[in-house]
């Protein structure tokens, strides 16, 4: 507090008498001062690996495809016309919001058995159960790869043994769609689930007392103490799940390659097919960032939600 | 409203330790009880038996003429303010004093009327729109309260209500208490570890020590005839002085023996109460209001020494004068106007009337 009073009282001194050198140093010990220098680097480290790129998508999106000639939202407007980006649309939002509900419910479920764990056992099975989140997704997909495979597929043959039957699990679209929905949640609920443990242990235990003396039953303990608790940080796992999995490429690349014709295309892998492969980047930059305005329309309002139970509970 | 009745209660926790080793307490409806005693004697524990938020290994609670071992605690009604409060902070203030009435499905107008009039009590009425954190600790301990009285239940639990408070909301938070209980008259089963607490506001104090009850009774009677040394040491502030002695028979009377050649009349009336212990080793207690200077006494059975104090505390209303013995500290408790100073002998007499002797082999006072 130092600094700022004595900024504070520095102005009822004649300002002729301070030389240009005290001023200096004040503004250099100024607390803000300090904070902005002390935070540079990692500012410097956002505008170059974020502020940059996401600016330079943006203006290659509205050059035209020898990237000379500035063309507006033309490529925007080509996207909607396209029938396949149609079905990219709508393919990218059933991956994502379905991936995002299953990770959330299953995470939530994981978070809570584990909770309820005595203590010693906890560390080994939260260990174990944060296997996938750890091993490089790329890696762990060739694997689910290998388990999907037409001919040799382990899940298949384990369908047989019970008599069930084989299942054409990346050859036909909708069990296709269904496979990267079942890695992507392999992958990411155990993100979830350890974001989930932390608020649960976060809720003091008197709340669940209260409740339980106040005639609450599990479920309305539940529904009434633990999920509005852990409401912030429900909301900002979703938020950054929802957008890391819509920008999700590894899986659709390595498990389909956006096949069977196109029809598990997601934005980045189409994004990937269109400016890479097709060597039309700017519009492949317009894919990629036509999510961007909804997306932080969402995280606008998440946030401010977020912010405003804070100042209320906190 | 109702009575409380705790058979044989023994709470044992893994590894064989006994938290609380088979108490046995009656409390009647419309009773204010207080359990009373130090970090870890077993007080919370029993409190949290009573409401079922810990399970009994063996004996017996019953709640209004039930027993209600294997009832959950929301099928008990009761009601509990717990240390912190435990107000829901998503909550606002009459949120959380609708909830449990909500959960129970009372209608909307039936809860509005027992918020308002719990609101009224408490003068929290214009509170009702805030969340718990806009609140003062007071405020949020009525607020815990409130949320207590709407359900009107059978036994009211207070877990250290007061205990974050600073010691001026304490006193102004107690006496809230006490008439809340005048008012709505609910059996109270109320912990803390404060015997000033317990003291002022009990029907009847329970002192608790390492997991059993050492004595029950009215907080008078715990005050001037404690059973035991404990609960001599526990009640009262300053705690009650205690002196290493000696039982001396001398012509038809007793004296006591204290260390530096102190001896004191034991008065008439005790003399036979106390003749088997003649020539043995015994403790003097006296509390220190007892043990005052000589120019403001007046009764009989008066025992005057001498003693330098060690260090001299003025109060105001009086002074506290600590003196140093061999194999005890003391406290005296002077009257403001008298002059005492640290190293200055000075006469002070003490009121054999109110002495108590303990014996060192049991504990217990004789």
């Amino acid at each position: 507090m130092a600094p700022d009073s004595s900024a504070a009282v520095a102005p009822a001194r004649p300002p002729a008498a301070r030389p240009p050198s005290n001023a200096m140093k004040r503004f250099a010990r100024r607390r803000s001062t300090i904070a902005f220098l002390m935070t540079l680097p990692l500012i410097s480290v956002i505008a170059g690996l974020v502020a940059w790129p996401a600016s330079y998508a943006i203006y290659l999106a509205t050059l035209n495809r020898r990237m000379t000639a500035f063309i507006g939202l033309e490529n925007f407007d080509i996207l909607l016309d396209n029938e396949t980006f149609r079905a990219v649309i709508w393919q990218s939002c059933f991956f994502a919001i379905t991936a995002v509900l299953l990770k959330a419910l299953i995470g939530f479920w994981l978070a809570h058995m584990l909770h309820h764990l005595p203590t010693k056992g906890q560390r080994k099975w939260r260990g174990m159960l944060l296997v996938p989140w750890v091993i490089p997704p790329a890696l762990s997909t060739l694997g689910w790869w290998w388990m999907f495979d037409p001919s040799y597929s382990s899940i298949n043959y384990l369908l047989n043994a019970i008599g069930g039957p084989s299942i054409p699990w990346l050859g036909s679209p909708w069990w296709a769609r269904i496979s990267v929905i079942i890695v992507n949640v392999w992958y990411g609920a155990p993100f979830f689930m350890i974001m989930y443990l932390a608020a649960l242990k976060s809720v003091p235990e008197q709340l669940y007392e209260a409740a339980a003396i106040d005639g609450a039953s599990g479920w309305q303990g539940l529904r009434h103490i633990t999920l509005p608790m852990m409401q912030n940080i429900i909301s900002i796992t979703v938020l950054f799940s929802l957008i890391v999995t819509f920008a999700n490429y590894d899986i659709v690349r390595v498990l389909t390659n956006g096949g069977p014709r196109d029809l598990t295309q997601v934005f980045a892998s189409y994004a990937f097919q269109v400016g890479v492969l097709s060597g039309n980047i700017p519009r492949g930059a317009a894919v990629s960032l036509f999510m961007f305005p909804l997306l932080a329309f969402i995280a606008y309002f998440v946030l401010k939600g977020v912010n405003q139970r804070n100042k209320e509970m906190a | 409203m109702a009575q409380v009745t705790l058979r044989k209660i023994i709470k044992e926790y893994e590894g064989g330790v006994q938290a609380v080793k088979g108490i046995d307490l009656d409390i009647a409806d419309h009773e204010f009880v207080v359990l009373v005693g130090p970090s870890g004697c077993g007080k919370s524990t029993t409190l949290r038996m009573i409401a079922g938020l810990e399970e009994i290994t063996s004996g017996e609670i019953d709640i209004g003429g039930a027993v209600v071992n294997d009832v959950p605690p929301r099928d008990r009604d009761i009601a509990m303010v717990f240390q912190n409060y435990a107000l829901y902070p998503h909550m606002s203030v009459y949120e959380n004093m609708a909830f449990g009435l909500m959960l129970r499905k009372f209608p909307k107008e039936e809860i509005r009327r027992r918020v308002e009039n719990a609101a009224k009590i408490l003068d929290i009425g214009m509170l009702l729109d805030r969340k718990p954190k806009a609140l003062s600790g007071g405020q949020r301990q009525r607020v815990a309260m409130g949320r207590a009285i709407v359900r009107d239940p059978k036994v009211f639990l207070f877990d250290e209500p007061l205990s974050n408070l600073d010691a001026k909301l304490r006193v102004q938070m107690r006496t809230e208490i006490k008439k809340v209980h005048q008012t709505v008259r609910t059996t109270t089963v109320y912990v803390t570890h404060d015997q000033v607490e317990a003291m002022t506001l009990a029907d009847r104090v329970v002192v608790m020590n390492h997991g059993v009850i050492e004595q029950v009774g009215p907080p008078q009677e715990l005050y001037h005839h404690p059973r035991t040394r404990f609960v001599a040491g526990f009640i009262g502030s300053p705690a009650m002085n205690f002196i290493p002695a000696t039982v001396e028979a001398r012509s038809g009377g007793l004296v006591l023996r204290l260390p530096q050649g102190i001896e004191l009349a034991v008065p008439a009336a005790r003399v036979a109460k106390y003749q088997a212990y003649a020539g043995k080793q015994v403790t003097f207690g006296i509390r220190p209001e007892h043990l005052t200077d000589t120019q403001h006494v007046s009764k009989a059975d008066i025992a005057i020494f001498n003693a330098a104090p060690e260090v001299v505390e003025p109060m105001g209303m009086e002074t506290l004068a600590h003196i140093r013995m061999e194999g005890a500290e003391i406290c005296a408790r002077l009257d403001p106007t008298v002059p005492a100073a640290p190293g200055v002998p000075m006469p002070l007499a003490a009121d054999m009337g109110n002495m108590h002797l303990i014996d060192d082999a049991t504990g217990l006072v004789i």
